[in-house]
């Protein structure tokens, strides 16, 4: 009976393993709890599922296990509300813009809309009345968010397990832009690069030993300072039009690079890097920096990691003027040939899957200027990538 | 040897039955919730409520695992080898014992404490794998197997900084201290305050689940806040009246630097309940 619940654990995507299956065998064998369901729920969650982002997914199975049916949807996407909700901007007609605003904004419409959830919850109905008042195609995708849609029914009003698993109370933990950055920041060590700096005080052995030996015997301690990650990392990231559909697996690349690096600056860009970039996206016209004060500032010791799709008009890379957004007196190639010409060791990380890359002119042509240093951003690329940031690359 | 909680201790249900199937089993117990909700305190509790002797190692960024098995102090070594001190010949004497040795060699079972483990590099979980899961390791320089006695009751808390690796997991139970809801939290104030005003008590509480619902907060208030302010609410013995959020003059709680940690939450805290009252 336990393996079936072990394998509706699997279905459902919840990172389960044999030893801490057998470690539930064992604690039910060792009498830890009494016949009794709130308890057992309890205990396989805690034997199990060791990361409260998964909490969501454990209930879900253990409420289709314990009702024998399958819950109304699969295990969610998980797609970015920010990234639907431009999505869903850009495919608006400009009336239904105008209704939107007359509703009070992009706020007030999602917050109608959660309360419209709450209050189908509460009152049982089958119907799908928030469709129908404030029915708009965004809030269909909106339903791909797990937070979403898919409610237990709560049929009992006391407070039982049943309920517990139903209300699936951490749903919103689950999807969290942490969840499976470890791979990434072990793949990003890689490029540690360890230096001693900072204060002495860390004993040197074999320096204590020399110096103690020529001063005839006497003791002469030495100290040094400790190891420290010194690696540099400047990293350019792509934003915006084709972009979007990687926006999670670049804030993942983000966020595992920002704890991994303690030097670490960032600037964004657009398909291509012209005369500008920028720090901030909301302020992306305000506060700019020009790109040859950030090769002044930093100098040649940092690493250079673009993040982008390279995917562009073959015109906004190679000609002055291709520039989407205003007039670049000259090319992006100029640039990208700057760039890497001050910063030796530089790569390129793309998301578009690697087999795709021959359909695309622009890509190449990136490639080319980076003197082949382009990889995936998938796991391996990245460990690829890495070992290429070690070494000095023939930029041209 | 169960764990039921303590005078001065809310567990709730399904912590105890975390705890308890730990004990039995004799696994890690891995601790997650939000900061100030108790993590620390759970290990505390356990250790007092039964009896045993409390180990704490309390992890740092520079922290090594190795230092929580043993260190070599070779400066000591060399300072008395200086001296002609006979102790020089054994490098036993300048072995010292960490924290996991000293749970590990105990003849009673201890509890022994890992606090904040993810401040820690992010391969040092795993160079405590084969310790805590078979309570033995290798002492090379005295060449020695160091093993357990007794199976020490191991807690290990995290704040989330940093992702665990599997391997780790795997040998651990989990539990996940949620934030307590409005009776849990009566009932921990009482454990701390027994005989607060009940009036005092209720208004204090509507006043703190306000503010944690406050947008945009960057460190939510917790437990340990509302303990901390609860104290100084009744040292300054301010009546309940006082701390009524409905009215429009004293919208803003006594004494709420103690709820309030950063000056940013504080700033938001104030224009929110400026545009309110204008809106009023």
């Amino acid at each position: 009976m336990l393996t079936n619940f072990f394998f509706t654990l699997k279905e459902h995507q919840v990172p389960v393993s044999i030893p801490e299956y057998l470690t539930l065998l064992e604690a039910l064998k060792s009498d830890v709890i009494g016949p009794n369901i709130d308890e057992f729920y309890l205990l396989a969650r805690s034997a199990l599922v060791k990361d409260e982002t998964h909490f969501d997914k454990f209930d879900r199975a253990f409420a289709a296990f314990y009702k024998g049916v399958e819950a109304a949807t699969g295990p969610g996407h998980e797609i970015p509300l920010d990234w639907l909700q431009k999505q869903a901007e850009l495919n608006l007609s400009p009336e239904e813009k105008a209704l939107v605003e007359s509703l009070g904004g992009w706020e007030e419409l999602m917050k109608r809309f959660r309360e419209r959830l709450e209050e189908q919850k509460g009152r049982h109905e089958g119907g799908n009345k928030w469709i129908g008042t404030a029915g708009k195609s965004p809030f269909g995708a909106y339903g791909y968010n797990p937070e979403g849609i898919r409610i237990g029914q709560d049929k009992s009003r006391n407070r039982s397990a049943v309920k517990v698993w139903d209300a699936r109370e951490f749903r919103n933990l689950d999807g969290d832009v942490e969840l499976g950055t470890r791979n990434m920041k072990v793949a990003l060590r890689r490029l540690r690069r360890f230096a001693r700096e900072g204060a002495a005080d860390e004993l040197d052995l074999d320096g204590t030993i020399d110096k103690t030996a020529r001063n005839a015997g006497y003791l002469d301690l030495q100290l040094r300072p400790e190891r420290h990650n010194a690696v540099k990392v400047l990293l350019l990231l792509d934003i915006g039009g084709s972009m979007d559909e990687h926006s999670r697996l670049c804030s993942e690349l983000f966020s595992a690079a920002r704890s991994e690096f303690k030097h670490l600056q960032f600037y964004y860009f657009h398909n291509c890097v012209y005369d500008f970039v920028w720090n901030d996206n909301r302020r992306r016209h305000g506060e700019r920096t020009s790109t040859w004060d950030l090769m002044h500032r930093f100098n040649a010791d940092y690493r250079l990691i673009f993040v982008g799709d390279a995917t562009m008009s073959p015109f906004e890379i190679l000609r002055p003027g291709g520039s989407l957004e205003y007039m670049n007196d000259d090319a992006g190639a100029d640039w990208l040939k700057r760039l890497t010409s001050v910063y030796q060791r530089s790569i390129w990380l793309n998301p578009t899957p690697e087999p795709d890359w021959g359909y695309h002119y622009t890509i190449n042509v990136v490639r080319e200027l980076l003197g082949g240093r382009m990889f995936p951003l998938t796991l391996d690329g990245l460990e690829r990538g890495m070992k290429a940031l070690t070494r000095k690359g023939s930029a041209r | 040897m169960r764990f039921t909680g303590s005078k001065t201790y809310v567990a709730t249900d399904d912590l105890r039955l975390a705890v308890n199937a730990a004990i039995t089993l004799g696994r890690p117990l891995l601790i997650k919730g939000e900061p100030g909700t108790g993590k620390t305190r759970l290990a505390e509790e356990v250790a007092r409520g039964l009896g045993m002797p409390l180990l704490e190692w309390h992890i740092k960024s520079t922290t090594k695992a190795q230092q929580g098995l043993y260190e070599y102090d070779a400066v000591s070594r060399l300072r008395d080898s200086q001296l002609g001190d006979p102790k020089v010949q054994d490098i036993a004497n300048y072995i010292v014992p960490g924290m996991l040795w000293q749970a590990f060699v105990s003849e009673t079972p201890v509890v022994l404490l890992i606090d904040e483990i993810d401040k820690a590099d992010i391969e040092f979980p795993n160079d405590l794998l084969r310790e805590l899961d078979r309570m033995e390791f290798y002492v090379y320089e005295t060449r020695q197997l160091i093993k357990a006695k007794q199976r020490p009751l191991v807690f290990i808390t995290s704040n989330n900084e940093k992702d665990l690796p599997d391997a780790f997991l795997r040998r651990c139970f989990f539990h996940y201290i949620r934030f307590p809801d409005k009776g849990t939290m009566e009932q921990i104030v009482e454990v701390h305050y027994p005989g607060i005003k009940k009036a005092l008590l209720k208004e204090a509480l509507e006043a703190f689940f306000a503010v944690r619902e406050v947008p945009g907060l960057k460190k939510k208030p917790s437990t340990s806040e509302l303990l901390d302010w609860l104290k100084l609410l009744l040292a300054e013995d301010i009546p309940p009246e006082a701390l009524r959020t409905d009215d429009r003059k004293s919208i803003i709680p006594p004494l709420h630097g103690a709820l309030l940690k950063n000056e940013q939450d504080v700033h938001l805290f104030e224009r929110l309940v400026f545009m309110s009252r204008r809106g009023a």
